[in-house]
């Protein structure tokens, strides 16, 4: 099997509008979660990541909210990575929860309102825009869309189906979204407390965020590696978690051995930490399942809040900055821990030598998604 | 790429006023939609009250595995070696605008959950106690070669030994599920896994 490595990545957030810039506002702690009062998304004041308008000098018209925070987070990380999209061993791959779902908000439904809001409406659009050849693959697969979307392309790079994948995924809140996180009374009124004992739920966030992969090397970089995944189902509860942890580390498991790394080779874990109390309880079964515990282990829920189908994108994005720069994030919001099983959460920032990072996400439905990102030369500055 | 490694062990076709499992029609029906749903549940014995608290699409996929399953389907595998793969050109649309009706008077958490197109893969996932890989993609039309693709890479990796995958749409009362049930072994009446076997069994002409 080829290897696959990272040639450049972006995010598009309420943090920034390049990696760089959202890696640097962590590091300084900043966070775009706030509290709005916002009549048109919420009847209620609801704390969330949100774009402050206008997010963009100018609109392109042709294009929503959602299909432009999306393609300024490809074109950043398409100049950066130097490829060429219109090439024949090119393809996009697209991860989104509910793309366009807002146009259902705004007019009356139609089945041609039905159809414009599809996924393949928008994928369309983009991959016209960049000039990919082949049909973009969209994987909808709730809170695991990100992971499973860098999964997928890492197996079609390895498999010597394509040279150059370009990921990416995205999500915008809108009062549908906004409306039945509330209704599951899964939505905090606060900043979200991940793997706090006084956590009382998730914020939501919004943006976009994009990896090119490639079977090539970047030149002049030391190598980031997509080097393992894996994906399982709980078969418990649609919208609950496993009871047991059982199945995501099934997945980390999985992942692990594809990597062909042992769990202690992991320096640190960016985990879903949606600061839900189910949520991160099972993670802990899982973490300590996988002898993980000791690890530390960070949820990035504070700064960007849940980005949904941009969320495993948007983080392994990060903790492959964190492996560039060899600095793991601290969990904002996180005092006191909280979990049913002990976990070695991350607190501040800290700066040591980095190599290996397992990036876990979990989703309605009962699935689950794991990743192993691996840098391959130590060069440790400070 | 070969792809004469693994078996359409089953095969199940839905689309309104008729269910065929492989070749046999096994249901018909005037109604559309929900009612012809509701019907072939009760007539086909599927007996599994969770289907009364599920959206069209997770109806249509619990009534279509019920039909692809029975009778077919080994216990055999472990959990974890059976995994699920779907896809489809709506994602989960009517439950969408369901939802979003309804919401105006009250949103409702039963309805929200399966807003989410991979939701029916988490109902077949604890009715039959499948654990393995999962993925729901979103494409304009049934992409034989894609499913074959992702499926076979899979079972070459060996994260699974069967796989139940197709095509899963409701847009309106119109439906349209076709499932296949893929095995590493070969079964009695088994066909090639091949993009053009799924193609043929998609595009089958089973006389209206």
């Amino acid at each position: 099997m080829k290897k696959v490595y990272v040639l450049s990545q972006n995010i598009f957030s309420p943090l920034g509008t390049t990696a760089k810039e959202n890696f640097d506002a962590l590091c300084k702690n900043e966070s775009g979660v706030q509290v709005y009062h916002d009549q048109q998304k919420s009847a209620v004041p609801f704390c969330a990541a949100l774009f402050n308008a206008p997010v963009f000098q100018s609109r392109n018209e042709a294009f929503t909210l959602f299909e432009e925070i999306l393609t300024a987070s490809i074109e950043d990380a398409v100049a950066l990575a130097g490829i060429d999209t219109r090439a024949a061993d090119t393809v996009l791959v697209l991860s989104s929860t509910k793309g366009n779902i807002s146009m259902l908000e705004q007019q009356p439904v139609t089945d041609a309102l039905k159809q414009e809001i599809g996924l393949t409406a928008s994928a369309q659009k983009i991959a016209r825009h960049f000039g990919f050849q082949h049909p973009p693959v969209i994987v909808s697969h709730a809170c695991i869309s990100g992971t499973l979307a860098i999964i997928t392309a890492k197996r079609l790079l390895d498999a010597g189906k394509f040279k150059t994948v370009v990921v990416a995924g995205a999500d915008v809140i809108t009062r549908f979204i906004l409306s039945g996180f509330q209704s599951f009374q899964a939505v905090s009124d606060e900043l979200c407390r991940p793997f706090d004992a006084g956590r009382k739920g998730i914020n939501l966030g919004e943006g976009a965020a994009t990896l090119v992969l490639s079977t090539d090397a970047a030149v002049n970089m030391e190598p980031v590696l997509i080097s393992g995944g894996g994906v399982s189902n709980d078969a418990n509860h649609i919208s609950g978690p496993s009871r047991t942890g059982e199945e995501l580390f099934m997945a980390i498991d999985r992942a692990l051995k594809e990597a062909g790394v042992p769990a202690a080779a992991i320096d640190f874990i960016s985990a879903h930490g949606t600061a839900t109390l189910y949520n991160d309880d099972m993670e802990s079964r899982a973490m300590n399942l996988a002898g993980l515990q000791e690890v530390p282990v960070n949820s990035l829920k504070g700064y960007y809040g849940h980005t949904l189908g941009a969320a495993g994108l948007l983080e392994a994005v990060i903790s492959i900055e964190s492996l560039r720069n060899n600095t793991i994030i601290p969990t904002r919001g996180f005092e006191v821990p909280g979990t049913v099983m002990p976990l070695n959460v991350c607190r501040e920032l800290i700066k040591k030598p980095l190599h290996a990072c397992l990036k876990t996400t979990s989703g309605f439905g009962g699935c689950n998604a794991a990743i192993i990102i691996e840098k391959k030369f130590n060069s440790f500055k400070v | 790429m070969g792809g004469t490694d693994y078996h359409i062990t089953a095969t199940v076709l839905l689309r309104n006023s008729i269910i065929l499992k492989d070749d046999a029609v096994v249901f018909r029906s005037e109604e559309k939609g929900a009612a012809f749903l509701k019907e072939a549940y009760g007539q086909l014995g599927v007996e599994y009250p969770r289907f009364y608290k599920m959206d069209a699409l997770s109806k249509m996929g619990l009534v279509a595995a019920d039909v692809l399953l029975k009778n077919n389907f080994t216990t055999a595998y472990r959990p974890e070696q059976v995994g699920l793969v779907f896809s489809n050109r709506n994602a989960s649309i009517e439950a969408d605008a369901h939802y979003w009706e309804a919401s105006q008077e009250y949103p409702s958490p039963a309805l929200f959950v399966y807003t989410l197109p991979n939701i029916v893969i988490g109902e077949l996932c604890i009715r039959y106690q499948f654990k393995g890989e999962n993925a729901f993609f979103v494409s304009e039309r049934f992409d034989a070669e894609w499913i074959h693709w992702y499926v076979s890479d899979l079972m070459k990796r060996n994260l699974l030994k069967a796989c139940i995958c197709g095509w899963v749409d409701v847009l309106d009362d119109r439906l349209d599920a076709c499932l296949f049930l893929v095995e590493q072994e070969a079964s009695g009446r088994s066909s090639t896994f091949t993009p053009g076997n799924l193609d043929q069994i998609y595009k089958k002409d089973y006389g209206k």
